[in-house]
């Protein structure tokens, strides 16, 4: 194995969690619901799978509990925020307050076991092919359930019906109540992709990624996918876009900090000097380096207001009342 | 507002007082954490010492525990800590670097309680004591067992904050498996966290993919040694034992013992004879303790035992001179021993250390 392909594995690993959560709460916030409860859904998803595969040996079962998992909890958001019209922002902070502590009683037991890894996949001939081979034939599931996800969501959004349903629900929801769509209806099952998506990509930290139960193991991850939602500007080819950017400059800082500049030694000279350069900055900037990249995308796509205000759903966080 | 939310659901929901506080003769111990005692590593292990503690002095009969899990590092800290001090304990054990000055500030309010501050060194009251463990020790001997076992010469280490602590670390390791094969290299990666599983498995990743053959951590989830199981290297623990993690991949881990003393200090209360102590212990006290050296040939398991041996007995320590600084400038001449408190401020490299370090 190569030294790039084992670097876009690895980005691959990084990426795929990051890309779940972000592509649920995508569609999520596109039938205009703020749910930052995605930190506490992944936790509890990463959790129950844990469980679930290390009682019953499947990581298969533990995969579909982690998302049955995130869908359940987010389910409680949707009768707090839906149905009771609490305040958005505070629900969701509350269920990743709830999530955080919930999974950890949860999880009592579990700490410091090994778990149940969902191995890689492995196409005879087609997983041996040089440099791409493992990376598009050779992974662990979840990598391709996240693409397949991502592409199923760009499909269901914009060439279906039911996608401009509930995109018509995030952009106006009095319109579309006035039309006679369900619209609370509908923003329970955008909330509940939403959950299980986080299910999900907490199933595959606990799972794939570290195969092992922690408290709080997600370390954050929940909040970095609602920010490339935000950074996405709402479209799913770009979520898939900002996960694979954050994954590949994680992994890269990681690279620069454990290449000794010795081992360029026969590097030309004007590469060697970057590679110099690049080593002399502190590791602390290198690490912030993912979010820095994150701000500054943030700032060059939201120079365009108009542009911006297109792609926001236009009830993003907007209490409904049917009768109001 | 998030902040005090967090505060306020810390404090109302990890409060756990085990058993009853009926009978007067009950000696109250404290324990402030810094993160859940689920966190297999720091906390966890700083919790087991506690449990350990309760146990050799007779049980819940005897001694009432009451903790807090994840408390965070300044203001908060104080008004636990305080609250603490109100509801009777006799003794308080705060368990992070960063308790420091919330300890001191409440030990002066409450001279009749003992406080116990661990890895600091201010000591403004007599009713504040400092106790710390010599890791370096250990790591050391890890760095031995590196020397032997690595076949590439390069062991791979995933620190996590450049402080003297961790600094220390290093420079031990490094020591240590240059003993062995003087050329031997290490590549340090800093994660800039104490804890996230996924970030320490990239870094892992990531230093195994460069070529290293063994992987050592000084940060605290398990998830290095499951990625070097997972790959056929070898590793070292960290905090606690992790062989589960990986039968056929540590070789040893360093393993944070607080029980002695915590049984220790309580007893001390009991028998009212408690007096303030700088505590910085190593193997000699078990304060460190390394877990049984594994998958390795029997002359290198000989070879670590040995030197371990010789540590203990105090005929050497792992920063003995000649040393010189990374820079090539001599540090300590021949047979000169480091002072603890140099040791303590450690903010340089050691020669032969292939990284620069983030200042």
């Amino acid at each position: 194995m190569g030294m790039t392909e084992a670097i876009l594995l690895t980005i691959a690993t990084a990426a795929t969690p990051l890309l779940l959560a972000a592509i649920g709460e995508l569609v999520v916030e596109r039938s205009g619901v703020l749910n930052l409860g995605v930190e506490g859904m992944m936790l509890m998803g990463a959790v129950v799978a844990f469980g679930t595969a290390l009682t019953t040996g499947n990581a298969w079962l533990g995969i579909a509990a982690g998302a049955i998992a995130g869908a359940v909890f987010s389910l409680l958001f949707g009768f707090l925020a839906l149905t009771l019209v609490t305040n958005q922002v505070a629900t969701g902070l509350a269920l990743t307050l709830l999530g955080i502590g919930l999974s950890g009683m949860i999880g009592e037991a579990f700490v410091g076991q090994p778990g149940v890894k969902l191995g890689a996949i492995s196409i005879p001939v087609l997983s041996d092919i040089p440099l791409v081979g493992r990376l598009l034939f050779g992974q662990d599931p979840m990598f391709y359930i996240s693409l397949a996800l991502t592409g199923g969501v760009m499909w269901f959004l914009f060439r279906t019906r039911a996608g401009l349903t509930l995109r018509s629900v995030g952009d106006s929801h009095s319109s579309a109540h006035a039309l006679g769509i369900k619209v609370i209806a509908i923003r329970y099952m955008a909330v509940m992709f939403g959950g299980a998506c986080a299910g999900l990509a907490g199933a595959q930290l606990s799972l794939v990624y570290t195969t092992q139960w922690i408290e709080n193991m997600t370390a954050g991850r929940g909040w970095i996918a609602l920010a490339l939602v935000v950074f996405a500007s709402w479209r799913p080819w770009r979520v898939l876009a900002g996960a694979y950017l954050f994954g590949a400059i994680t992994i890269a800082q990681l690279h620069i900090q454990a290449t000794n500049l010795r081992d360029l030694a026969d590097w030309p000279a004007p590469l060697f000097w970057i590679a110099e350069a690049v080593k002399s900055i502190p590791s602390q900037f290198l690490s912030s380096l993912p979010y820095l990249a994150t701000i500054v995308v943030l700032v060059l796509i939201s120079r365009n207001r108009r542009l911006t205000m297109m792609n926001t759903p236009a009830s993003l966080g907007r209490p409904f009342v049917p009768d109001r | 507002m998030k902040r005090t939310l967090l505060a306020l659901a810390a404090s109302a929901a990890v409060l756990i007082t085990a058993g009853a506080a009926s009978a007067q003769e009950k000696t109250k111990a404290c324990f402030i954490y810094v993160g859940p005692i689920g966190d297999f590593g720091w906390s966890y292990q700083h919790h087991q010492g506690a449990l350990e503690m309760q146990e050799a002095l007779g049980g819940e009969e005897k001694v009432e525990l009451a903790y807090l899990e994840s408390v965070p590092e300044g203001a908060d800290a104080e008004r636990a800590l305080e609250r603490f001090a109100r509801s009777g304990c006799d003794i308080i054990f705060t368990t992070s670097f960063g308790y420091m000055d919330a300890t001191n500030s409440v030990a002066g309010r409450f001279p009749d309680v003992k406080f116990e501050h661990a890895t600091g060194f201010k000591r403004e009251h007599p009713n504040v004591s400092t106790y710390n463990s010599k890791f370096h020790e250990g790591r050391y001997v890890q760095g031995v067992i590196a020397g032997h076992m690595s076949e590439a010469g390069v062991a791979g280490y995933i620190a996590s904050f450049p402080i003297p602590e961790v600094v220390m670390g290093i420079n031990a390791f490094v020591l240590g498996a240059q003993s062995v094969n003087p050329d031997f290299a290490v590549k340090v990666v800093w994660a800039n966290t104490w804890f996230d599983p996924g970030k320490e498995a990239d870094a892992a990743k990531v230093l195994i993919d460069q070529g290293v053959d063994i992987i050592t951590q000084h940060t605290d989830s398990t998830a290095p040694m499951q990625v070097a199981a997972e790959r056929g290297i070898k590793a070292f623990g960290q905090a606690s034992d992790m062989i589960k993690f990986g039968p056929e991949t540590q070789l040893t881990s360093i393993i944070d013992d607080w029980g002695h003393y915590y049984t220790e200090r309580v007893k001390a209360v009991m028998d009212g004879t408690w007096e303030q102590v700088d505590v910085w212990e190593g193997m000699a006290e078990e304060h460190v303790v390394m877990a049984p050296y594994t998958n390795m040939p029997d002359d290198v398991k000989a070879q670590a035992e040995a030197i371990e041996a010789k540590i203990k007995s105090g005929e050497f320590d792992p920063f003995t001179g000649p040393i010189n600084k990374q820079d090539g400038t001599q540090w300590l001449a021949d047979g000169e021993v480091a002072e603890e408190g140099e040791l303590l401020g450690l903010n340089f490299y050691v020669e032969g250390v292939d990284d620069t370090l983030p200042q």
